[in-house]
C-alpha cells in the first residue's frame, strides 16, 4: 500500500469529464442558448403561412421545409425549444427535488408517517396523467406555469417510490447509525449522510423521467391542452405533421431529430458525470 | 515418492487496474499436492491464496487472467486446453466449497436437487443412485437425518449443516482435488468444530487430495498435512503442519504465529470508580406491544465496569452481544432497566441524551466498510464530531484531524482519500479516530477485529492500549473470537441467548464453571495439530446448547 502524497487537482478529485459526457453538454447547452434567443434567429414568424404548398421540402429558403399549413419549420423549431426544454426541466426539476426530499424523510422516519405518505402517493400514481392533465387545464386554464405545475406532480410520486427505496437502504447502514448514535438532527442525517449515497441513482432517474416528460408534454398538446397555437413544442410539431411522414417531408424529420438530441444528450450526460458524484458509494 | 497430483509451476496471474495499469496479483508461485494430501494456502487478504485456489480450476476472477506459467492437474494440463474442457474437469476432477454456503445455494430449490447438480450436468449416473449417493455423503459428512435432509430448502437448514452440504456437492463427482475456500470462517467456533471433523473424517476415509485456504492458522493446523503461506502473490514459506507450527524459518510466518499468542493483558493500576453499571437490562426488536417488543433478545443483563479498566462480552452470533451495546448506546432503546454512566442514569433512548452523555460514549462498528460513508473524505469524516461536539472550526479543527490520524498511527496525507481507497486495517482505524475525536471516557467495540487479518487485528489490539495508557479510556470489547478478549479484557461476560451465564476473570477463563462458558471456551482452536482429535466434548452439552 504506497501512502504517498496527493495534491488534489480536480482530475484527482474525481471532477472531470470525459467526452461523451462534454458533449452531451454542449448539446444541453446549445438548446438552452436557443431556448432563449430563438425569438430573434427564427426567420420567420413561427404562426405565419409562408409558402403556398404544403410539406415543402428543404430548400435555400425554408431550411427545414414548411409544414402542413405552410409554416416554416426552422422558426417553429426554434420557438419550440423554448416550450420543450424550459417546460421540461422546469418541471423535472420540481418532481425530482420534491420527490426526492419527501423520499428520504419518509425513508428516514418510518412508521406511520412513511406508511401514509407513501400510499396517498400510490393512490395518486394510479390517475391516468393525460386525465389528470385534462382536468388541472380545465379547472384553472392553460398556461406554462400551469403546464409545468401538471407535469411535476404527475411524476413526483415515482420519484418520491425510487427515492425512498434508495433511502431506507442507506439508512440502515452502520455510518448513519453512527452519526445518529453522535446526536446528529434530522436535517444533517438527510443532507450529509443520505443524500450524497443516492445521488447517482437519483440523476439517472432524473434523466429517464425527462424523457417521459417531453412526451407527455407532446401528447397534453395533441389535446389541445397544453401549448396553445400557434406555438408549438416539438411533440406537438411532430405530432401535427405527422401525415408528412409518407411524404418524406422534413417537417417531421427535424423536431424528432431535435427531441432525439435534446433527450439522448441528457443521457447522456448524466451516464457520464464525473464519478465523484455519480458513483459516490463505490 | 509418488507422483504429484497437482503440478504448478511458475504460475503467474495478473489483472489491469480500471486506469488500465497491468498489475501482478501472482507472481511465480510453484509447488505440488501429492494424492491424498492437504495442502493448506495461508496468508492475509490479498496474499493471493484464493487467487491461486481458483486457478487450479482453471478459473480467475473477472478482470484477471493466467499470464504465464503451467497447472497440471493429474494427466491434464489445465492452463493449456480450451474452456470447453476446463468445464469438463470441474465436478468431476476439482471441486470447490465456497466461502458461504448461504451464498452458494440457490434459495427457490431443494437441497438434493441442487446436491446431484454435478452428475447431471456431467452424466455421470442415473438420478436415484446419485442421491443414493448424496445420502450417504450426508451420513458420512455426519448430518442429521441424512435421509430427508435433501427434501428441505436451504434456508431450512443451519449455517453450519449448510457449509457441509456444500462439501457433499463438491464430493459427489468423486474429484481427485477439492478446494476448500475459507469454509469455517462464517461459522462460529462450536459449529467450526463440527464442520472441520466432519471434513476431517471424509477426507480421510477418502483418496481425495484437498486444497484449504485459511487466514486462520489454528483451524488450519487440525486439517492440513502441509502448509504455504503466502504473502503479497509470493511463496513466503512451505513446510509440513509441525514444521510451520513448531519451526518457522521465515520471519512472516514468525509473525503470523506471533500475533495468535495473546499478549497478557496488565490491567490498569487502579480502577477509578465505575464508569458503566448496567442492571435488570432488557431490550429486543419488533412492534411493542404492553411495553415489550416482539422479539425479545437481552434478558435482565447486569454488570458494572471500573474506569480505566475493560470489559470483554463473548458468545455466539445471536447470543446479544451486539445488542448489549447498541441497547446502551441507546441506538436500541431497552425497555427495561437502567444504564447508570458515571453516576448518572442514561435515558434508554439516545434521543433524550445529553450530547455531553453522547459524547463521552461512542460505540465503533465491526465493518469498517458500511461504517464510514463512502461520500465523504477521511478527513470530513473525523472534523464532523469535532465541529459537533466541541465547535472545533478551520486551522484548529486540521490540526486536531492530522493529529488524530497520527494517533491511530496514520499519515496525515490520508486524510484527502474516500473511505473506498483505504485498506481494511486503515479503514478500522480511523473509524477508530473518529470515536477518539469526541474525547470520549468510554468506547464500546462492536466485533472491531473480527473482519480483519491476524496480523491487522493485533496491530489494532496494540493500538488500542497503546490509547487507553495515554487517554485513560475504558472499553467494552465485545467479540467471539477469545485470544482477543484475552489480549485486552480485565473481565469477561459469557453471552447465551441473551443472557450473561457467567462472569469471568479474562487471565482464569480455563477456569470457567458454567458448562456452556466451558463448551464455547474449549471450541476455540488451538495452535496444536492434535488438537481437534484430542478434543473430547460432552455430547449431550453439545446438543443442550447448540442450535442444530
Amino acid at each position: 500500500m504506497s501512502l504517498s502524497l496527493r495534491i488534489p487537482t480536480p482530475a484527482r478529485l474525481g471532477y472531470s469529464f470525459n467526452w461523451t459526457g462534454r458533449i452531451g453538454l454542449a448539446i444541453i447547452l446549445f438548446w438552452a442558448v436557443i431556448a432563449f434567443i430563438g425569438p430573434w434567429l427564427a426567420p420567420y414568424p413561427p404562426g405565419e403561412m409562408v409558402d403556398w404548398d404544403y410539406f415543402g421540402g428543404m430548400s435555400g429558403q425554408y431550411w427545414m421545409g414548411t409544414d402542413y399549413l405552410g409554416r416554416d419549420i426552422l422558426s417553429r423549431v426554434l420557438m419550440g425549444a423554448r416550450y420543450t426544454v424550459g417546460i421540461a426541466l422546469a418541471s423535472v426539476v420540481l418532481a425530482c427535488a420534491g420527490g426526492v426530499l419527501l423520499g428520504m424523510i419518509a425513508g428516514v422516519v418510518g412508521g406511520w408517517f412513511d406508511t401514509l405518505l407513501s400510499r396517498l402517493l400510490d393512490a395518486f400514481n394510479g390517475i391516468p396523467s393525460l386525465l389528470f392533465g385534462l382536468v388541472v387545464v380545465a379547472a384553472v386554464g392553460s398556461s406554462i406555469p400551469v403546464l409545468i405545475a401538471t407535469l411535476a406532480a404527475i411524476y413526483l410520486p415515482g420519484s418520491y417510490r425510487f427515492a425512498r427505496a434508495l433511502a431506507v437502504n442507506v439508512n440502515t447502514m452502520d455510518f448513519v447509525t453512527v452519526a445518529r448514535a453522535r446526536g446528529e438532527g434530522f436535517a444533517y442525517l438527510i443532507l450529509r449522510e443520505i443524500f450524497p449515497n443516492i445521488l447517482g441513482p437519483v440523476l439517472a432517474d432524473l434523466g429517464l423521467r425527462f424523457v417521459f416528460i417531453v412526451l407527455v408534454l407532446s401528447g397534453l398538446s395533441f389535446l389541445g391542452i397544453g401549448v396553445q397555437p400557434p406555438h408549438a413544442d416539438w411533440g406537438a410539431l411532430v405530432r401535427e405533421n405527422i401525415e408528412g411522414l409518407s411524404l418524406g417531408a422534413p417537417a417531421v424529420v427535424f423536431p424528432s431529430v431535435a427531441i432525439a438530441s435534446l433527450t439522448i444528450s441528457v443521457n447522456l450526460f448524466i451516464d457520464n458525470l464525473p464519478t465523484r458524484i455519480r458513483d459516490r458509494s463505490e | 515418492m509418488t507422483e504429484a497430483l497437482v503440478s504448478v509451476r511458475d504460475l503467474r496471474i495478473g489483472a489491469v487496474t480500471d486506469s488500465g495499469r497491468q498489475v501482478q496479483i501472482i507472481g511465480g508461485v510453484s509447488f505440488d499436492i501429492a494424492p491424498g494430501e492437504i495442502v493448506a494456502l495461508i496468508g492475509e487478504s490479498g496474499s493471493g491464496k484464493t487467487t491461486i485456489a481458483l486457478s487450479l480450476m482453471g478459473h480467475t476472477r473477472t478482470g484477471c487472467a493466467i499470464t504465464g506459467g503451467t497447472i497440471r492437474l493429474g494427466r491434464h494440463d489445465v492452463t493449456g486446453m480450451r474452456e470447453a474442457r476446463r468445464a469438463a474437469l470441474r465436478g468431476t476432477e476439482v471441486s470447490y466449497v465456497p466461502q458461504s454456503a448461504a451464498a452458494a445455494f440457490n434459495p427457490s430449490k431443494r437441497i438434493m436437487d441442487q446436491v446431484v447438480e454435478v452428475t447431471e450436468i456431467h452424466r455421470l449416473m442415473p438420478r436415484d443412485q446419485a442421491e443414493a449417493k448424496a445420502r450417504d455423503l450426508f451420513r458420512a459428512l455426519a448430518l442429521p437425518n441424512p435421509d430427508t435432509i435433501g427434501a428441505r430448502y436451504p434456508h431450512q437448514v443451519s449455517g453450519g449443516q449448510l457449509q457441509r452440504l456444500s462439501a457433499a456437492m463438491a464430493l459427489i463427482g468423486d474429484p481427485s482435488l477439492v478446494i476448500f475456500d475459507e469454509p469455517t470462517t462464517a461459522l462460529d467456533v462450536t459449529t467450526q468444530i463440527e464442520v472441520l471433523r466432519a471434513f476431517r473424517a471424509v477426507m480421510d476415509k477418502s483418496a481425495m487430495a484437498g486444497v484449504y485456504v485459511s487466514h486462520d492458522l489454528a483451524v488450519v493446523a487440525q486439517i492440513a498435512d502441509r502448509i504455504i503461506v503466502l504473502k503479497g502473490g509470493e511463496i513466503q514459506e512451505e513446510g509440513t503442519t509441525e514444521q510451520i507450527l513448531n519451526a518457522p524459518t521465515h520471519p512472516y510466518t514468525r509473525q503470523l504465529l506471533d500475533a495468535f499468542e495473546p499478549v497478557p493483558h496488565v490491567p490498569a493500576a487502579s480502577p477509578g470508580g465505575t464508569i458503566l453499571e448496567v442492571r435488570g437490562l432488557f431490550a429486543g426488536y419488533g412492534a411493542v406491544r404492553n411495553g415489550e417488543p416482539a422479539a425479545k433478545i437481552l434478558d435482565d443483563v447486569s454488570f458494572r465496569l471500573e474506569r480505566g479498566r475493560n470489559l470483554g462480552v463473548i458468545g455466539e452470533s445471536g447470543s446479544g452481544k451486539s445488542t448489549l451495546a447498541r441497547a446502551i448506546a441507546g441506538i436500541l432503546p431497552a425497555y427495561r432497566g437502567k444504564v447508570r454512566f458515571d453516576g448518572t442514569d442514561l435515558h434508554p433512548d439516545l434521543a433524550h441524551r445529553s450530547k455531553d452523555q453522547l459524547r463521552r460514549a461512542q460505540i465503533v462498528f465491526q465493518l469498517a466498510d458500511t461504517a464510514l460513508n463512502p461520500a465523504q473524505s477521511v478527513g470530513a469524516i473525523l472534523a464532523r464530531p469535532l465541529t459537533f461536539y466541541h465547535g472545533t472550526k478551520g486551522a484548529a479543527r486540521d490540526r486536531r484531524v492530522i493529529e488524530l490520524l497520527d494517533m491511530v498511527h496514520l499519515p496525515a496525507a490520508l486524510r484527502h482519500r474516500l473511505p473506498s481507497e483505504l485498506s481494511g486495517g486503515q479503514k478500522q482505524r480511523v473509524n477508530l479516530a473518529r470515536a477518539l475525536a469526541a474525547e470520549p471516557e468510554l468506547i464500546l467495540c462492536d466485533e472491531i477485529t473480527s473482519a480483519l487479518d491476524t496480523v491487522v487485528a493485533a496491530a489494532i489490539l496494540d493500538l488500542l492500549k497503546e490509547l487507553q495508557r495515554e487517554l485513560h479510556l475504558s472499553y467494552m470489547f465485545i467479540s467471539h473470537d477469545l485470544s482477543t478478549v484475552e489480549a485486552i479484557c480485565d473481565e469477561v461476560l459469557v453471552m447465551l441467548k441473551g443472557k450473561v451465564v457467567e462472569a469471568l476473570p479474562a487471565t482464569g477463563m480455563r477456569d470457567a464453571t458454567h458448562p456452556y462458558s466451558r463448551l464455547l471456551i474449549s471450541s476455540i482452536p488451538q495452535l496444536d495439530t492434535g488438537w481437534l482429535k484430542g478434543l473430547e466434548q460432552d455430547p449431550e452439552l453439545m446438543a443442550q446448547f447448540m442450535r442444530r
